[in-house]
């Protein structure tokens, strides 16, 4: 009896916080984007984003198209940087901290994984996918204040680990 | 001079303690010192807004210092320097303990008197603040892009650092000058021996190379109470300038033995001089132990003893101190902005002596000596005062300027400040305050280019300015608008310990230079972790090494097992985060210290040693998340001589030791 009741207050105290947390991120100072035209608001999309904001994230980079060769030597780097500043939260192939990432590029683009390194802030506030994952998840994904050339390395490092890659020579 | 008859002086300073006693028992009822008008707008900074200034109030006798805000009061941060604090680990983490360190020790506490801002040109830069500690004698720098003390130097052959950390106006060098003299080098006498063997010490401390203080040189000079100090600028740049009493050279009941003279000294420095004669060999070296602390590059406070210093004598040095009869017993001493008025609180004297630069060059060239002391010429009081300013409050102590032509005095006994004008030194408006005022404080009061606008009067007595909170009650700064002709009390706020001195600057010059994190990748610290993978648990006999990270929220590792009762375990904590303002915290039930705060990207080290088998958590003591009340972990302790394995991991099995 007391173990049913106390469960709700418990995720109600989580919601409370996440939305506490949320509003603290806000603080957090990434410029908001130029406004874009207005897409309709629906139950799936309550921010109203543009097609290309839904699919490519919001933040610094554009959709972007990815050489056919996979960069072995910027991979390096990648890997370098992901074990340092991201391996604490994400494995390839297991939920942890945070959701896998081991199949990431085939469910979102190149730009949006570019995005949510960057911009994670203004992703969780505003992106659906982000705000889903935020509630699943319950820890938002900190800004470890990456430069665009290391997220760029991570992506390169991530394609080496996604079911399709072809491991470099 | 030095042997008038002293019953008038006794007569006046009897008057002067009576007329204290009548104004302080007028002044604690109930309403006096009411700011008026739109005083709340003025001093109001609306939420999220920031203020005007950086203010820099000394810790007095907690051995920090505090930083505010100006024009609001608002308290924003302590920094810790001469002192323990647990509430970041300063002092008992492995990386900072050394910086307490001194030739008698650790020394986790001192007595911090006045803050002194880096200067390039005469004015403040906001490069660094330093500050004294007055009880076992130092100086420390504090890094104004990180808020944090980087750097302690103790003093050799002083006692009482109290005339410190006052700096020349390219931060060439700050002085230490001693309010106690002492026997140089120490030694075992008699303390009634003092006019034969009591010596005082003006320190030069190279102060423009972080991480390179050192004492360059002390001149030695007659055993008087050194009291405080102030640069020359402009025409007086290459001067310093130092207050003394006790010319009388008592060693008891000073406050009557050392009020008996007149007038006492402000000694006059060349240190431009003194340069020359170190580098022509005047100087001699003398033995010594003194401890200069500092970070290292992997910000690591490393401790060193210094064995020898620099001395330099008068006689051995022609034109290198001259002596500027001041009445009486001066406290203060301060230079105007045009560097040519050189004030001296007097604070025994009727008047407030002002002498003029000017004048001190043309008596030394025409030898106006009114006698010699131990080889220091005395200049005649005629020869160099250019004015005295007459009723200037009971008991003037210390003077700051608004950079527009108007000095301020406080007068401690009659508890006011009074402004005067530098053109024709009479008083041209005063303003009581709450209660007994030591010094004061103008934004750049003391520089070239004083901002102005505020002055802050750093009170000693508070009595009923605040709600009461038992016998000890917060110290009482006021700030008061000094934009127009007339004072006006704008805002009463508490202060921390003692704030005996403070400074301010705009808070443009700084606010945008600050350190928002540190770099994971450019982390030296020898147990730091680049990354969780990198997390593991070592031994070395009795000796326990847990290479830790923190990151939003959980620490890695969060279980750990095989640790035995008589272990000295060391948690290297590396916060992996690298975003502003996401410390974590550590804190272990049982440990003898304190809690680590750790910056993001930086490592930290506690050393825990647990007597008690068990399980025993720890956790993060700042809250970092909606999952900070999750952020913990257990380590288990077995009896010594226990065989449980040395074994550690986070979500998953444990990870057996490789040593």
């Amino acid at each position: 009896m007391t173990e049913v009741a106390i469960m709700p207050t418990r995720a109600l105290l989580l919601a409370l916080l996440l939305i506490a947390s949320a509003g603290l991120a806000a603080c957090g100072g990434a410029e908001p984007e130029a406004a874009a035209p207005a897409a309709a608001t629906s139950p799936d999309n309550p921010g109203g984003l543009t097609d290309a904001q839904l699919e490519h994230g919001i933040g610094p980079v554009s959709a972007m198209t990815l050489e056919a060769e996979i960069d072995a030597a910027l991979a390096a780097q990648g890997e370098a940087v992901f074990n340092m500043k991201c391996a604490a939260c994400h494995k390839m192939d297991q939920r942890y901290v945070g959701p896998p990432l081991g199949d990431v590029l085939t469910r979102r683009s190149p730009a949006y994984v570019m995005n949510m390194m960057l911009n994670p802030e203004e992703m969780l506030q505003k992106h659906p996918a982000a705000r889903e994952l935020l509630a699943q998840y319950m820890t938002p994904m900190p800004n470890q204040t990456l430069t665009h050339d290391e997220a760029r390395a991570i992506l390169e490092f991530l394609r080496t680990q996604q079911p399709a890659a072809t491991p470099a020579p | 001079m030095l042997n008038r008859p002293v019953f008038r002086i006794t007569l006046g300073i009897a008057a002067l303690v009576l007329a204290a006693v009548l104004v302080n028992a007028c002044r604690t009822t109930g309403s006096a010192g009411l700011a008026d008008g739109d005083a709340a707008q003025r001093v109001y900074v609306p939420p999220g807004q920031h203020d005007e200034f950086y203010a820099f109030m000394s810790g007095g006798f907690s051995g920090n210092l505090t930083v505010h805000g100006l024009p609001s009061g608002r308290l924003l941060k302590t920094v810790p320097v001469f002192s323990q604090f647990p509430e970041n680990g300063w002092g008992y983490s492995e990386e900072t303990k050394n910086m307490l360190m001194t030739s008698h020790g650790f020394v986790p506490w001192d007595d911090a008197h006045h803050p002194e801002l880096s200067m390039t040109d005469g004015v403040p830069d906001g490069r660094w603040i330093f500050i004294n500690g007055n009880n076992t004698p130092r100086v420390a720098r504090i890094d104004l892009t990180t808020f944090e003390t980087d750097e302690i130097l103790e003093i050799p052959n002083s006692a009482g650092n109290h005339g410190s950390p006052f700096i020349t106006p390219n931060s060439e060098y700050l002085v230490a000058s001693t309010r106690f003299s002492v026997p140089v080098p120490q030694q075992d006498v008699s303390i009634d021996s003092y006019k034969q063997n009591f010596k005082g010490t003006l320190s030069f401390i190279r102060a423009d190379r972080p991480g390179e203080m050192d004492v360059a040189f002390q001149i030695l000079v007659p055993g008087y109470n050194y009291d405080l100090a102030h640069a020359g600028k402009g025409p007086s740049d290459g001067w310093m300038f130092f207050t003394s009493y006790n010319s009388e050279e008592a060693n008891t009941l000073l406050e009557i033995n050392a009020s008996q003279n007149d007038k006492d000294f402000i000694a006059a420095v060349n240190w431009r001089r003194a340069e020359e004669c170190v580098a022509g060999g005047a100087a001699r070296t003398m033995p010594a132990r003194y401890a200069h602390n500092h970070f290292d590059e992997a910000h690591i406070a490393r401790h060193e003893l210094k064995t020898e210093v620099t001395v330099l004598e008068p006689s051995d040095c022609p034109n290198l101190v001259y002596f500027l009869p001041t009445p009486k017993s001066p406290h203060g001493v301060d230079v105007d902005p045009t560097g040519e008025y050189i004030v001296a609180g007097g604070k025994l004297a009727t008047v407030i002596p002002v002498h003029s630069f000017r004048k001190m060059i043309d008596a030394i060239e025409n030898e106006r000596f009114e006698t010699v002391v131990d080889g220091i010429p005395v200049l005649q009081y005629e020869a160099i005062i250019a004015g005295e300013v007459e009723n200037p409050g009971l008991g003037p102590l210390h003077t700051e300027f608004d950079g527009n032509g108007y000095a301020y005095t406080t007068a401690f006994i009659s508890s006011e400040i009074v402004k005067w004008s530098l053109e024709t030194f009479e008083v041209v408006d005063r303003i009581p305050v709450y209660y007994s005022v030591g010094h004061l404080m103008i934004p750049g009061g003391d520089s070239r280019r004083p901002w102005g606008k505020y002055l802050v009067a750093l009170n000693k007595i508070t009595k009923d300015r605040y709600l009461p909170t038992g016998p000890e009650l917060a110290h009482a700064a006021q700030l008061i608008d000094i934009s127009g002709d007339k004072m006006r009390l704008l805002l009463d706020f508490p202060t921390m310990g003692e704030p005996h001195y403070a400074q301010a600057i705009a808070a443009d010059v700084i606010k945008d230079r600050q350190v928002k994190m540190y770099q994971l990748s450019e982390n030296k610290n020898p147990y730091a972790v680049k990354g969780e993978g990198e997390t593991r648990v070592e031994r070395n006999g009795n000796e326990v090494h847990v290479y830790m990270s923190t990151i939003r929220s959980h620490f890695a590792p969060d279980n750990i097992e095989g640790i035995k009762v008589g272990d000295t375990v060391y948690f290297h904590v590396t916060n992996l985060e690298q975003d502003w303002d996401v410390p974590h915290g550590f804190a272990v039930l049982g440990a003898n210290n304190a809690e680590l705060l750790i910056m993001p990207g930086q490592t930290r080290t506690l050393v825990w040693k647990p007597e008690r088998v068990g399980v025993f958590p720890f956790y993060c003591t700042d809250f970092c998340s909606a999952l900070h009340q999750e952020m913990q972990g257990y380590v288990r302790v077995s009896p010594a001589g226990s065989d449980v394995p040395l074994a550690y991991g986070t979500g998953g099995t444990l990870t057996t030791a490789s040593r």
